[in-house]
């Protein structure tokens, strides 16, 4: 400790007058709060990044060589983009029915229902380049059947897509049980190479299943830029942060606000297709009654913690692909300590508790200050 | 709140016989970058109206909370019955018997008008089980609402079935509950209709006799005239002068308001358009659960239309109508000589017609978004481009109406909703004057606005109308009916009772046909 500090000291002039020339600067970035949170949910990531680098680094055995502790960090990394990816998809989804104002909790179903369909339609000779565009537009479709349920009907989004929930996932019940991709090549062998063409390029594993790098992470990103310009750089976004704060004001102003919501709920939900189709080219196999449970709570989830506000009206692109990787890392990181698995979830949602009880704190506290 | 420690009175009390019942002392009250208050005194006797006027942040509403005990002041002092006094909390103050009744009323709407006068100190039996004794509220909301002038049968209708002026009568009569003696309101009638606001004059006067002190906030100047014994007003969060009934004019009032003449308040400098063409005719016009009565009207190029009528009167509706917010069920809009079909905003204003709303924030502006934002909004079809929204034309759009309507913000990346009233419809003007309006529908334009920024938006009213734009103005604001209109329209009850123009535009021959009399 004390060399930091003689260190620090020493530096001290030279720090000092930096610090204060910086200071009002940063203070003028601050308030922004957009900007705010993107830096705190960075700041998580940092801190989970650490302490799954060191984990790595501190259970490694000792005759172990360095260059293959960074190997096997760098797989695991690798590992966990790739659920990010996945997440993220969805999570660019949900945000963006969230700062309409609205919700979808039938994010998760759909995810399920799209992998079986895909399964399904390759099983019975839909070429997989064909059921590919042909399951995100059906995914397209349920949320435009969302969309129209809560703009024409008038219907409370979290009950329309709670109801879709069950719908979707029982239609997925009703397709199969459970769809894989060795079904699928052992009913269509001519397949074989175009699904691995597929499972490359979207997924990146080869065809040993060794996964080569993160192309979900890929997919991801891709999407993110494309949703980032949509959103801040385009007058749906307007109209879209409009609608989530004021609705009344945005219709007044000539927004066609019914076509505007119903809209970003195909998006969702065609967003969730295409993670239907991911889940089903990663995974060994995905069973018709659990595959992508849950999911639309991770995805409300990561875009909350990218700075959504569920009141609507907030959040970025870049806050939601952050938000969307917090929860693949905190996984990985107590999975990898070793906390037995039954405790898995209660620290996950205990953690993810204390920082929404930080932010809120803090946002307190910059409010009373202005 | 220690009896007896009053600093010496550094003013003039009106009756120096007797303690005033309230005095604030040189009070200064700060918030982050403003000074809201600056040494402000006022006294208030036993049993005076006393009202307080000014611009929007001229401070009026931070000295009526720091007598109420919403603020403490940095400096000053208040006392009550010549003690210093120092509430803890609106609650402590209300328990003194210094009640505030806010602009935006704190009702519940979903509650009765009983639960709503009994709330929060309701009659109880069963010590701490807390069983109401509905029968006793009942009996007591009756007799409370009777000193306001209210049927008793309002006492179990829900606030939120009531018209805005019995809910403002609802937040007397809850005032009255307490052991009232000094009542503070925050612009009681800028919701009001003429009757409903000579209806609450009457409950002023009827305080006055019982000896309760009385100090309100108001924009609209000829109520101050009507009921205030006295006129404190305050600039730029100081004493501007104080004005004694005999002197209470119009002028006078104006004058220590904005420190300077206010000459041409209504300007009028357009040519009347009585001749134009009409440019937006109605006929037959009936909406979706709206009166079975059909309207007809015209508007015409370059003349101001005004719109009369008590709340509730369908004014707002038929303007919401033309403006696609209601289904049009019977009869046509055309503008010019085309039939205009409008299924939604978006339809008139791709037509050139455009709506500035009765609730600014609800309906006017995103007021969680910036001023840029907001001028944006309707325009952006005309700012985008293959490759996203062009930036720096809608930057200049930005700076251009800002300047142009002299908006007070710092920046276009200002919250809207932090400027005051009459800057956040300088950018609802803004957004609509940027598209090029061909026909305007005001719907009470000036609400909530202070007088400066009232003259400057009457000013470009008036630009536009001489610019040949169809002006089509629902006001509830008197002056502003007969100073700005051409020509007037009264509606009643869904149909329209008349018309006025020239000399027979009167108050009175207005209100008779508001009201349901015949024109004279």
């Amino acid at each position: 400790m004390r060399p930091v500090r003689t260190i620090l000291n020493a530096l001290a002039p030279v720090v000092r007058p930096v610090a204060r020339k910086l200071a009002p600067v940063l203070r003028r970035l601050a308030p922004s709060p957009g900007v705010r949170r993107i830096l705190g949910v960075l700041g998580l990531l940092v801190a989970l990044y650490a302490g799954l680098v060191g984990t790595y680094v501190e259970n490694a055995p000792g005759f172990e060589p360095a260059a293959r502790t960074q190997q096997r960090i760098q797989g695991n990394l690798i590992d966990v983009a790739s659920i990010q990816g996945r997440y993220g998809v969805i999570t660019l989804g949900a945000a963006l029915v969230i700062i309409t104002g609205g919700i979808d909790l039938s994010i998760g179903a759909v995810v399920g229902f799209s992998a079986v369909l895909f399964g399904v339609l390759t099983e019975r000779g839909v070429h997989p380049f064909a059921a590919f565009p042909l399951v995100i537009a059906c995914g397209g479709f349920v949320g435009w059947v969302n969309g129209v349920l809560v703009t024409r009907l008038k219907l409370q989004p979290f009950l329309v897509t709670l109801c879709g929930m069950f719908v979707y996932r029982g239609a997925a019940r009703l397709l199969a049980g459970t769809v894989s991709r060795t079904a699928t090549v052992e009913a269509q062998p001519d397949f074989a190479g175009s699904l691995q063409t597929l499972r490359y390029i979207l997924v990146g594993k080869d065809a040993t299943g060794e996964l080569q790098f993160p192309a979900q992470f890929v997919v991801l990103l891709v999407l993110a830029a494309v949703v980032g310009f949509v959103l801040h750089r385009t007058a749906y976004g307007r109209y879209w942060y409009a609608i989530g704060h004021n609705e009344l004001a945005a219709k007044y102003a000539g927004v066609n606000v019914d076509w505007q919501r119903t809209w970003v709920y195909v998006v969702c939900s065609a967003l969730a297709g295409l993670a239907g189709v991911l889940l089903f080219l990663d995974s060994a196999y995905v069973q018709a009654d659990s595959g992508g449970q849950y999911l639309e709570l991770y995805a409300i989830l990561g875009a909350v913690l990218g700075g959504c506000s569920l009141r609507g009206g907030e959040g970025t692109a870049i806050g939601m692909v952050l938000g969307a990787m917090v929860l693949p890392v905190l996984e990985n990181l107590v999975t990898i300590r070793g906390l037995k698995s039954d405790l898995i979830p209660t620290v996950i949602g205990l953690t993810l508790l204390a920082g929404t009880i930080l932010d809120e704190f803090i946002r307190r506290r910059q409010r009373a200050r202005h | 709140m220690k009896p007896g420690e009053g600093s010496p009175r550094a003013f003039v009390s009106p009756s120096p016989r007797t303690t005033p019942r309230v005095a604030a002392t040189a009070v200064s009250k700060r918030f982050p970058g403003v000074v809201a208050l600056d040494g402000v005194s006022v006294t208030l006797a036993p049993g005076e109206v006393l009202a307080v006027v000014g611009e929007n942040g001229a401070g009026k509403s931070t000295l009526m909370k720091i007598l109420a005990g919403v603020y403490h002041p940095d400096e000053g002092s208040v006392e009550l019955d010549g003690r210093p006094v120092r509430f803890a909390g609106p609650a402590a103050a209300t328990a003194a018997g210094v009640v505030l009744i806010h602009q935006e009323l704190n009702l519940a709407e979903n509650l009765t008008v009983a639960d709503n006068l009994f709330l929060g100190r309701e009659v109880t039996v069963g010590g701490k089980l807390l069983v109401l004794n509905n029968g006793a509220m009942t009996g007591r909301a009756a007799a409370l609402l009777a000193r306001v002038g209210l049927p008793a049968d309002r006492v179990t209708r829900r606030v939120e079935t009531l018209p805005p002026g019995e809910k403002q009568l609802v937040e007397v009569a809850r005032a009255l509950g307490t052991a009232v003696r000094v009542l503070i309101m925050d612009e009681p009638t800028s919701s009001l209709t003429q009757r409903e606001t000579e209806r609450l004059y009457e409950v002023i006067d009827a305080l006055r006799r019982d000896g309760v002190s009385v100090l309100y906030i108001s924009h609209r100047l000829a109520e101050v005239k009507r009921c205030a014994d006295r006129v404190v007003v305050l600039r730029d969060g100081k004493n501007a002068g104080e004005l004694a009934k005999a002197d209470v004019t119009h002028d006078n009032m104006v004058r220590l308001m904005v420190g300077r003449d206010m000459k041409s308040f209504y300007p009028k400098v357009h040519c009347t358009g009585t001749g134009g063409a009409a440019v937006l005719s109605l006929a037959g016009l009936r909406y979706r659960n709206g009166p079975d009565t059909p309207v007809s009207l015209d508007v015409r190029a370059g003349e101001i239309l005004g719109m009369a009528g008590l709340v509730g009167a369908g004014r707002t509706e038929l303007a919401e109508a033309v403006f696609g917010v209601r289904h049009v069920t019977h009869g046509s809009v055309a503008l010019g000589d085309q039939p205009l079909a409008v299924k939604s905003p978006a339809d008139a204003i791709r037509a050139g017609v455009f709506l500035v709303p009765e609730d600014r924030r609800l309906h006017g502006l995103v007021t969680a978004e910036t001023v840029g934002f907001n001028l944006s909004l309707p325009n952006l079809d005309r700012l985008r481009s293959r490759f996203g929204i062009r930036r720096r034309a809608e930057a200049e759009l930005h700076a251009t109406w800002i300047e142009k309507l002299r908006v007070k913000t710092p920046s276009a990346a200002q919250t809207v909703g932090l400027l005051s009233g009459g800057n956040q419809q300088k950018v609802v003007y803004g957004k609509w004057l940027a598209r090029g309006p061909r026909v305007l529908i005001l719907d009470e334009p000036t609400r909530g606005v202070d007088v400066g920024a009232k003259a400057e938006i009457y000013a470009l009213v008036d630009e536009l109308a001489g610019r040949g734009v169809a002006v089509w103005m629902i006001t509830s604001d008197m002056e502003e009916l007969l100073g700005m209109s051409d020509r007037v329209v009264v509606m009643h009850e869904g149909r329209l009772a008349g018309e006025l123009s020239g000399a027979a535009v009167t108050e009175e021959a207005v209100m008779r046909l508001a009201t349901g009399g015949e024109a004279g």
